[in-house]
């Protein structure tokens, strides 16, 4: 099936591409297209104008900046799984990555589309959530930076304008000692998408309590964080009571819809296993657990 | 909506062609003749259409053409011929891995892009790399003993492509 008509336009540098999309109402911004070509040719979607942000430099890569990761919106999942400094300060990240649709679309999408897309499912959200990222905005007007939970707003829905284009995502290196692991639940076990993920983030023991990010995906209208469940964890000791405690209340926080891919009732059975799993091994092993 | 020529290099050949911008990398390798390039799902789950870009393996019918400009792009009929089969394409007839072969050409795309990087995979690899590749007929069995034989047979030192 052809695709609708749209112009398109390849900008070299951000400035350029920034003008564009202030100058263009509907104007879309287009990076691996795994998911805007697909809904294009579903006609869910038909912008006028495409702006392919692929021949910017300087939007695609992963470094370290002040004490931060900095990952370019336009790198591809693939390069975010292969990438040394996203698995030494957060292989919560690569996991889920690796995890990410297929070897052939992970080529493709990028981190700021998996981002800018918005579904419930995004397997990079959870991760980014636990890791406390942000989502860096520019526009031909200024620059913001919007903490990731508050960056969705609902399915589909974010908090970046048509006329801001996302430019990197960034979260702090975790504190030495910081344990994180993401788990997805599909149909299948490769290219598929989520019925439920999660994604944990664990601290070590520090004065006034360890930190603590629990993170679920495909259970609510947007990825959330689960803060009842992270509260049950971050004073005492991370002991069965507490891991049961946490799964409990996790639960308790998603409102899960039924589909094609399970109901609501599956969905909450489903965070508490995942929860469950995840902190297990997280303490084992550690002398505060 | 204009057209712009762009330029291609389709197994190993130079192309030029002038199109609009709604038209994907499938689209117009399939135009130009390169019809092992399977058209499947369009959606990106199948893998039918799957091809090398800048030797990166990517389903061309989420690509659009104008983002392949200037790139080098390789399909299973770039990879040897009945006369001179790569030792993929020998290894998937020799081990019974086609059976209505629609998904073949996606396959020996996914099998080339993996011994590239990976010249001995074990089976859990093998599984991963045609894990965005469907096939409806064989269960993928035989597809997967494709797969190691033809690592087995390059390592022995056939011509390796």
């Amino acid at each position: 099936m052809t695709l609708p008509k749209f112009e398109l336009h390849r900008p070299e540098s951000l400035d350029e591409a920034l003008d564009i999309l202030a100058s263009s109402p509907g104007a879309v911004p287009i990076a691996g297209g795994t998911a805007l070509i697909v809904d294009m040719r579903g006609r869910r979607l038909s912008p006028p104008v495409l702006v392919d942000i692929g021949l910017i430099d300087r939007l695609s890569g992963v470094r370290i900046e002040g004490g931060e990761v900095v990952i370019g919106a336009a790198t591809t999942i693939a390069e975010i799984k292969e990438s040394d400094l996203i698995a030494q300060h957060s292989p919560l990240l690569s996991e889920a990555c690796g995890l990410f649709a297929s070897p052939s679309v992970r080529n493709r999408a990028t981190i700021g589309g998996n981002i800018a897309y918005a579904s419930p499912a995004a397997d990079t959200a959870p991760p980014l959530l636990a890791l406390d990222a942000s989502v860096e905005l520019a526009s031909a007007s200024g620059r913001r930076t919007v903490p990731i939970d508050r960056f969705f707003l609902g399915v589909r829905r974010t908090e970046r304008r048509d006329d801001e284009l996302i430019t990197a995502i960034r979260f702090p290196i975790p504190a030495e000692g910081t344990e994180g692991r993401f788990r997805k639940l599909g149909l299948r076990r490769a290219d598929a998408i989520s019925v439920v993920s999660a994604a944990v983030s664990i601290g070590p023991p520090a004065d006034g309590g360890r930190r603590v990010r629990i993170a679920l995906g495909a259970v609510a209208p947007t990825p959330i964080r689960a803060r009842r469940a992270e509260e049950a964890l971050s004073a005492g000791p991370i002991d069965e009571g507490a891991i049961l405690a946490a799964a409990e209340a996790a639960a308790s926080e998603a409102s899960p819809v039924s589909d094609l891919r399970g109901s609501d009732w599956y969905r909450r059975e489903a965070i508490r296993a995942l929860v469950r799993r995840l902190l297990r091994p997280v303490v084992e092993g550690r002398s505060d657990g | 909506m204009d057209e712009r020529t762009i330029r291609l290099k389709i197994n190993g050949r130079e192309r030029e062609v002038s199109l609009p911008p709604n038209v994907t990398l499938l689209r117009v390798l399939r135009d130009l003749g390169y019809v092992d390039v399977k058209n499947g799902c369009e959606k990106g789950d199948c893998g039918a259409c799957a091809v090398l870009l800048d030797g990166k393996l990517v389903n061309s019918c989420l690509v659009l053409a104008w983002q392949a400009d200037g790139r080098e792009i390789l399909t299973a009929s770039g990879l040897g011929s009945i006369e001179h089969p790569h030792p993929i394409q020998e290894a998937f007839a020799d081990t019974g891995a086609v059976q209505c072969g629609y998904c073949t050409p996606g396959m020996i795309m996914a099998t080339k892009a993996l011994l590239d990087v990976n010249p001995d995979p074990s089976e859990e690899e093998i599984r991963e790399a045609i894990s965005g590749n469907l096939c409806r007929c064989t269960g993928y069995a035989q597809i997967v003993e494709a797969v190691a034989e033809a690592a087995r047979r390059i390592a022995g030192g056939g011509d390796s492509g």
